[in-house]
């Protein structure tokens, strides 16, 4: 072959680059192709008999990659020359990177041309574009889509793992989470416990002591046949027998609530005196702030009904409920407090229970700030707080929505009123 | 010596009378009671002249027993009462703070009442 053919063959590859590529002016593809070509491709488009099909072919394509992002990659794969260096075959690999509505596509084509040198030029008689197959003795590459297959099933196997890991992760994230809530709330309570055990225990020991002296009494007395100082003094250890039951039920009352609070475990539902465990928690909360905050005041106010008996609940998880509201309104009318005039402003949380139709009520209510109206939605939410960061959890009030709700199948209800207070009302459907 | 005994706990009382009821029976020693800071400031106006020993409680409601301490301390000058703070909170902070606003001395609940004996006669020498 010449030079002079080596150049034409190669400007007339380079056309067709540059045709591809949409670059060649359409009105000369008669320089580059034959009349008669002649293809047929996947779409519709593409089968065509002449050179006026081909040139509508390139136009709707150049028409829609206006404003594209394309770019090519062109590899020269195979290169061949025959029947007496009057036709070239020339096979490249095209890849094409287009990106439509945003999303990126990726195409690799193997390219083939061939080229005649007809009439003292070059020109394409033939060309096909299709996906190149690395794979040989295998016509219609079923072993190929075998093995496409077991790689797309071991990517499925593999997300999967992944995906269970990561729901794994996330579950123990959550109980950590619930975890860290209750022993938040517990921290809270930590100094209203202490307050809590060691008044009865002041009682237990102080009374078991005085016992034994008047038991020590009365062995004289009975000595002295002096039995009417002996009923007197029987008298006596009975009433303070009596006072150190009370008393050690109480911190055992208090122990065991303290471990219901923070246990992890699934409870169990039991017929529980509601207005006892609204009065225990209010009490703990409240010695609970006092111990920390010296300077913390409030008026309690307590409304029970006698009416409403047992009702069957989870008593920890009710508690940690009537807890955290109850945290929360202190919180309210301390932030108010710590704002107003001194003298100006009473400090109040009630609580009170009523029984309505079949249902038991618990409304714990606070003349605090308020909640303003545009965070109304967002209370129930996990993680939202308003308190400043390392204070609250944010999960106080969404765990109390699940737990009355879910756990429960009651409701959970706010009303608020900005610059007067706030009102939950937890409704607990009782059972027959 | 008359002795002020603050504190909401109600078996409080009964509690005193009996663990002192040497003291009471020989009149060495009388008790009366209040149960809250608001009580226990009534009783002091009603009996301003009244010499008086004050064992106070620190949490109660409404009117703590610090703010008792610090009311008492500042209206009270000539002399002021003996304070004695008795509380289930024995932490530094409650004790400074007590001990700044010019508690006479700190215990911590359950009481020993052989201890409470002994700084009582102490005090009140």
């Amino acid at each position: 072959m010449t030079n002079q053919m080596a150049e034409q063959l190669e400007e007339q590859y380079n056309n067709f680059v540059e045709l591809i590529k949409n670059n060649y002016p359409l009105e000369n593809i008669s320089l580059l192709f034959v009349p008669e070509i002649m293809g047929y491709g996947a779409n519709l488009d593409e089968k065509l008999f002449n050179l006026n099909e081909l040139y509508e072919g390139w136009r709707i394509q150049k028409e829609q990659s206006v404003g594209l992002d394309i770019q090519f990659e062109i590899k020269p794969v195979y290169r061949r020359i025959s029947n007496g260096e009057k036709v070239a075959i020339y096979v490249d690999e095209v890849n094409i990177k287009m990106t439509v509505e945003g999303i990126r596509h990726e195409n690799e084509l193997r390219l083939s041309i061939i080229f005649e040198f007809i009439e003292e030029r070059w020109i394409c008689t033939h060309f096909h574009g299709s996906y190149g197959l690395g794979v040989t003795g295998d016509s219609w590459a079923i072993e190929l889509m075998k093995e496409k297959n077991h790689e797309l099933q071991r990517m499925v196997d593999e997300r999967t793992i992944q995906l269970q890991n990561t729901i794994h992760e996330l579950k123990s994230t959550q109980a950590q989470l619930i975890q860290s809530e209750k022993m938040a709330s517990l921290g809270e309570l930590t100094a209203g416990i202490a307050h809590e055990i060691q008044n009865p225990l002041n009682f237990v020991n102080n009374f078991s002591e005085v016992n034994k002296e008047l038991l020590t009494e009365m062995n004289e007395e009975i000595i002295k046949g002096n039995y009417e100082e002996v009923k007197a003094i029987a008298k006596d250890v009975i009433d303070n027998e009596n006072k150190i039951i009370f008393h050690g039920k109480r911190a055992d009352a208090i122990v065991k609530g303290m471990l219901h609070h923070s246990s992890s475990g699934s409870g169990k539902k039991e017929p529980t005196d509601i207005n006892a465990l609204a009065d225990e928690f209010l009490r703990l909360a409240y010695h609970g702030l006092r111990a920390k905050d010296k300077s913390f005041n409030a008026a309690m106010k307590t409304d029970f009904d006698p009416s409403i008996g047992n009702i069957s609940i989870i008593p920890q998880d009710i508690g940690r409920v009537i807890l955290n509201l109850i945290t929360n309104s202190f919180y309210a009318i301390n932030e108010k407090k710590n704002k107003s005039e001194e003298g100006k402003y009473d400090p109040t949380v009630t609580v009170s229970t009523k029984k309505i139709n079949g249902s038991a009520e618990i409304k714990v209510e606070d003349n605090g700030n308020g909640i303003p109206q545009k965070l109304m939605d967002k209370i129930f939410q996990p993680f939202f707080t308003t308190k400043p960061p390392g204070q609250g959890t944010g999960l106080g009030l969404s765990m109390s929505y699940d737990i009355v709700t879910k756990g429960h199948n009651g409701e959970l209800k706010v009303d608020s009123k900005e610059g007067e207070g706030t009102k939950f009302i937890i409704i607990l459907p009782i059972k027959s | 010596m008359k002795v002020l005994v603050v504190d909401d706990e109600q078996d409080i009382k009964v509690l005193f009378e009996q663990r002192f009821r040497k003291e009471i029976g020989d009149k060495q020693m009388e008790f009366v009671f209040a149960f809250s800071g608001e009580e226990a400031l009534v009783y002091l106006n009603q009996h301003e002249q009244e010499a008086v020993l004050i064992l106070s409680d620190i949490n109660m409601p409404g009117m703590s027993g610090l703010d008792l301490l610090a009311h008492i301390k500042q209206k009270y000058h000539k002399p002021p009462p003996i304070v004695l703070m008795i509380t289930a909170y024995g932490d530094k902070e409650n004790h400074d703070t007590a001990m700044q606003l010019g508690a006479d001395d700190f215990l911590t609940k359950p009481v020993d009442f052989k201890l409470l004996k002994t700084k009582l006669n102490q005090l009140i020498q």
